[in-house]
């Protein structure tokens, strides 16, 4: 891999991964973790289109993840299923019909990436994408969670809670939409929720939480893409890898404070 | 007059109510998965006073509640003064594990006030830095109040507000509220179970199951007739019995 290759891979790198993180942050909070990582699967079948009819992938992508979260917000909305129900039966379709309809040659970039095709064209549109992503959230993030500690605290705020959720989806599949590039399908969720779920056990505000959470992401996707370079595999495996030793670390963190404090309390 | 209905409001009258009004509810219905759950339901709040809504588990209190704050769909009317600000106290919030601080919980409502408004629900300003999931119920309850105060509502709605509450942990919030409506004028409205709270605490009672089973003057009843009317005399009887013991 050239300098110039693996300077782009860093800048999606870190743009992806602190975007991720943040978003990532909510998502943990809100339970819907395992949702985050199906909604990534959806991705695929637009991803072979995008590879089958010669137009950018991340355009293919994005119609999926979109479509999917407008069909699970109306049917959360018309039906008594829960968000996890309804992914769970899109993504087990949406996987299937990707793995058949991918070309095998571009099956196995599809599900983990391939950093060393990233060409400038997509680090400018993952900077900026992530760049609009990170404002929109950043002005609805109160009112998410608000929403998320009480729909009738939300609402009698006057927050419109089902939009506001709505635009939160639509931005998680516009991120895991850049992210598949560099991280795969397979594994773009994780991204996501790794780094949120690593902040979580060591944070006790929201701010840290949801600054830790974009460093956590932004150090997985750094590491993973230079890592890369020295061991020859695909990054998406490699942010996962660092990602889960930061939450190994995290844990440990915890649990160690937590001793502390129980010390302490015994001693007083 | 604010008509917060959401579309299936049956009347589209846009006739003011009474300036001394808070809240004019009308011929209120609330199906929910084919059952009727309000049945014409029809009361006035006046301005400043405070309102109990009392009745038997799955009577419609909460629902009531929902469709005050337009949650739900509604057939009938719902007309709030033209001035109202909702001040809203859950029964209990859905998410409390957020690493999130009293005081940036407080923040999100983008005032000032909020130590004065911790002050005046006999909470401490230590308190701001403590966890929102690390409180007890009754810190919560407090601090929950603080947060639908700071905006100084006029009116304020609370959903059994002592619910996993300690008993002796009761009172002094009812006795904050109380004296928030005396001083500064604030209409409340009430869900309790708790007879003593609703004779002590509410000028007037709404007795709900399904439809209007009583709404007047809380003077007007004993604590053992409203016993009655809820759960039936047979109950009231027993209750009674056991309040002389």
């Amino acid at each position: 891999m050239d300098t110039i290759t693996l300077t782009l891979g860093i800048i999606v790198g870190v743009f992806v991964g602190s975007t991720a993180g943040y978003l990532g942050s909510i998502m943990v909070s809100r339970r819907m973790a395992l949702v985050g990582d199906a909604l990534s699967h959806v991705a695929l079948p637009g991803l072979a289109l995008g590879i089958l009819f010669n137009f950018n992938p991340f355009i293919g992508a994005f119609s999926f993840l979109a479509t999917t979260v407008i069909v699970t917000w109306y049917l959360q909305k018309s039906t008594t299923l829960s968000v996890e129900a309804i992914i769970g039966v899109i993504f087990v379709l949406a996987l299937s019909i990707g793995i058949l309809i991918t070309p095998k040659v571009d099956l196995l970039e599809a599900l983990f990436g391939d950093i060393s095709k990233i060409t400038l064209m997509d680090t400018v549109i993952t900077v900026l994408v992530s760049l609009f992503v990170i404002l929109v959230v950043k002005k609805i993030y109160e009112k998410l969670i608000i929403g998320m500690i009480s729909k009738e605290l939300a609402v009698a705020n006057r927050i419109k809670v089902e939009s506001i959720n709505l635009i939160y989806l639509l931005l998680v599949a516009t991120i895991v939409a850049v992210g598949i590039k560099e991280v795969g399908t397979l594994l773009v969720g994780a991204l996501v929720i790794v780094p949120a779920a690593a902040a979580k056990n060591i944070s006790s505000t929201l701010s840290g939480y949801s600054l830790m959470s974009a460093i956590f992401g932004l150090m997985s996707a750094v590491s993973g893409v230079i890592l890369s370079i020295y061991v020859n595999v695909p990054a998406g495996p490699l942010v996962v890898i660092v990602g889960t030793v930061i939450f190994a670390g995290s844990v440990a963190i915890n649990s160690f404070s937590k001793r502390v404090k129980t010390k302490r309390a015994s001693t007083a | 007059m604010t008509d917060v209905g959401r579309g299936q409001t049956e009347s589209s009258s846009h006739s003011q109510i009474e300036s001394n009004n808070m809240l004019v509810v009308s011929g209120l219905g609330v199906t929910s998965q084919n059952k009727r759950v309000l049945e014409d339901v029809s009361f006035k709040v006046k301005k400043g006073t405070s309102l109990a809504v009392v009745g038997p588990n799955g009577g419609g209190k909460t629902t009531l509640f929902r469709a005050l704050l337009n949650l739900i769909p509604y057939t009938g009317t719902i007309k709030w003064n033209d001035e109202v600000r909702i001040g809203y106290v859950p029964q209990s919030l859905v998410s409390t594990d957020l690493p999130i601080l009293v005081e940036e919980f407080l923040r999100f409502k983008r005032r000032t006030n909020y130590e004065a408004c911790l002050s005046s629900v006999g909470l401490d300003k230590a308190i701001l830095r403590q966890s929102l999931g690390s409180l007890s119920g009754g810190e919560l309850q407090r601090v929950l109040i603080a947060w639908a105060i700071v905006d100084n509502p006029s009116v304020l709605l609370l959903d059994e507000p002592t619910s996993g509450v300690d008993i002796g942990a009761e009172e002094p919030i009812y006795e904050k509220v109380n004296h928030l409506k005396r001083e500064a004028g604030i209409t409340v409205l009430l869900i309790s179970h708790n007879m003593h709270v609703v004779m002590h605490y509410s000028d007037y009672v709404l007795a709900l199951n399904k439809d209007v089973l009583f709404y007047g003057d809380t003077k007007s009843l004993t604590h053992s007739q409203l016993l009655s009317i809820i759960f039936g005399s047979e109950f009231a009887l027993t209750e009674e019995e056991h309040y002389k013991e």
